[in-house]
């Protein structure tokens, strides 16, 4: 009896020889169709590409490689949900007003990567280049990815506390949700380099370590391990979609230098866009982690101020890119966006589907020691006075339309921010056009509207539409039941619905019975 | 000098990715590590090195660099290389 050898497998290609393979054989001339015909949209831009071979992905994600490590990342997290539902993992939140940033989240974030996975699924069949094609297509799959596993995640929860149901109607027609979607709504309706600029390089390389990063860090502190994981698992694709963005800027200054005013002025767009639209997850960060990790501030300082701002413009100096026109605001803002935002998420929560509660005593001294005086002198006093009003039985909602018709054309945040030199001073801008007021909340808006006014002038703005006769009807409640809000999603955190279930799920009783 | 501006990655928190950033150390000596809930956050000046054959010896068996996409969670800097035996994280400019 003979033992039959194992064969021996046969080694791998070196990475580098799969990946030129992949991203380079596979690729043909057309020649039945002119090749404008086939590509016609990476012309009307400006944008000059002479050599699309000149496109490197430094990951060199091959097919193979690609589904391996995704099934993987995915077995991963559907063991760490599994085992979040065997355990009564919900038992162990930090509290159940926790759960108001992850209706935030599934409202506002998780559409965004649908938005995304259509978006870059275009591009994978409309970029020149296979290597940058095949990046695409793997994002593009991602992002699907993202949006499913998010909703899946996510709706765990819906057994206990009862808010999952609308988010992607609310989406598309609540008043604090068309910041998120019109920031895509508008990098979609660009051009295709515009949109990998907007995305790619300045949502996901300059801003998603800021929003995703210590948010995620904050939902492992706040107990809510598959959200964490979700967050973690998704980020580790957003790894190679910040390396994606990165790519792009690289190669696209390297082309041409024509192309860098073009890209520059994108930049500055971007940032700034991007930048507003973080400014939910500033309020997030800081008023609806029961158990806070960093602060806004801090993460803005470490994320943004020295990893970009020192470390990656300093290398795009070489190209001649200049850091983005206005980041000095944001600088400038960072004492007090999240106090800001907060306000105005606390004033109208009647009008959302979450419930937002005035900072507790805790939470007050975190703030202060995170904000020192600028908390102190300007925030406290307003926490303070509606603390009083509570104590003798009162609840103070703004009642009204959000900051009524004066709602930022371009961000679309309502029209509270301060200036960002003065935090007594409501920053205001109009532009005329077309014998027509438009109205923007900062230079940085302002600027972004005067560039491009015919593409603004026709934003959806919430609170024109609802007195334009579009969403419902004239009254709140009306209008709160076009958005697909139920009573009990809104208004004040204690006493509400999932504050009554937190107190249920711990055997504990509310004061008014006991 | 222009290489000094510090490089980062963000690493998920885990058994064997506790071994992988132990490895990591060991190759870059003026790497921090701070942790925070669920990361270990790695920084040092201009570049970070990441060898195959360290990892290997670390974790007692075989590990392809591809494996390190399971382990990162964002990065700051720039890849500068990712072949089958190394990954260089490195300003370019």
């Amino acid at each position: 009896m003979t033992t039959a050898k194992t064969p021996r497998r046969a080694k791998k290609l070196p990475m580098k020889q799969r990946y030129s393979l992949l991203t380079r054989d596979l690729d043909w001339e057309p020649s039945y169709v002119e090749r404008e015909e086939l590509y016609p949209y990476t012309s009307y831009e400006g944008i000059k590409i002479h050599d699309w071979d000149g496109w490197e992905d430094p990951f060199r994600l091959t097919v193979d490689a690609y589904f391996k490590y995704q099934a993987e990342k995915d077995k991963r997290l559907y063991a760490v949900l599994d085992s979040f539902a065997q355990s009564q993992g919900h038992l162990s939140l930090s509290d159940a007003s926790y759960l108001n940033a992850i209706k935030l989240f599934i409202q506002g974030v998780t559409p965004l990567e649908y938005q995304a996975h259509r978006h870059f699924a275009y591009l994978a069949r409309y970029l020149e280049g296979p290597a940058p094609r095949f990046a695409a297509l793997c994002q593009s799959v991602d992002e699907l990815r993202h949006c499913q596993t998010q909703i899946h995640t996510i709706s765990n929860y819906n057994k206990y506390y009862d808010w999952f149901h609308s988010f992607s109607q609310m989406h598309d027609r609540v008043w604090y949700l068309s910041v998120p979607k019109s920031l895509f709504d508008d990098a979609m309706t660009a051009g295709p380099f515009e949109f990998l600029i907007s995305i790619s390089f300045s949502f996901e390389y300059l801003l998603t370590n800021l929003l995703f990063v210590p948010f995620m860090s904050g939902a492992s502190f706040n107990g809510d391990m598959p959200t964490m994981s979700f967050g973690f698992s998704a980020q580790s694709d957003e790894s190679r979609h910040m390396t994606l963005g990165l790519e792009a800027i690289k190669f696209l200054l390297e082309q041409d230098e024509d192309n860098v005013p073009i890209i520059q002025e994108w930049v500055d767009k971007w940032f700034w866009r991007a930048y507003r639209m973080s400014a939910l997850v500033a309020g997030m960060m800081d008023y609806m982690l029961p158990k806070p990790v960093m602060s806004w501030k801090e993460a803005f300082e470490l994320y943004f101020e020295q990893q970009m701002l020192g470390g990656l413009f300093p290398d795009l100096e070489f190209y001649g890119i200049k850091p983005p026109r206005h980041v000095a605001d944001a600088v400038a803002e960072k004492d007090k966006l999240s106090h800001e935002v907060y306000k105005i998420l606390h004033n109208f929560s009647f009008a959302a589907s979450f419930t937002t509660q005035t900072p507790t005593p805790e939470k007050m001294a975190w703030l202060s020691e995170q904000y020192g005086e600028a908390f102190d002198e300007f925030y406290a006093p307003t926490w303070e006075k509606h603390r009083r009003i509570e104590d003798e039985g009162g609840r103070v909602f703004f009642q009204g339309l959000p900051q009524l018709c004066q709602v930022c054309q371009v961000c679309q945040v309502p029209m509270a921010f301060t200036e960002s030199d003065d935090p007594t001073k409501i920053s205001f801008r109009t532009s005329e056009f077309k014998e027509e007021t438009y109205h923007t909340c900062s230079d940085g808006c302002q600027w972004i509207f005067e560039r491009e006014p015919e593409k603004y002038i026709q934003a959806w703005l919430p609170v024109h539409q609802i007195l334009q006769g579009n969403c419902g009807g004239p009254t709140v409640p009306e209008v709160l039941d076009w958005y697909g809000v139920q009573e009990g999603d809104n208004g004040e955190y204690k006493g509400s619905r999932d504050h009554q279930s937190w107190l249920e799920w711990h055997g504990e009783t509310t004061e008014k019975e006991a | 000098m222009t290489n000094t501006r510090p490089v980062g990655i963000d690493i998920q928190e885990s058994d064997d990715n506790r071994m992988l950033v132990h490895a990591i150390a060991s190759d870059n000596p003026d790497m921090t590590v701070q942790q925070l809930p669920g990361l270990m956050k790695l920084s040092a000046p201009g570049r970070i090195e990441i060898n195959r054959e360290t990892i290997e010896d670390r974790l007692g068996r075989e590990w392809e660099t591809g494996e390190f996409q399971l382990a990162i969670v964002t990065y700051t800097g720039n890849f500068a290389e990712w072949d089958d035996d190394q990954i260089i994280v490195a300003w370019d400019h």
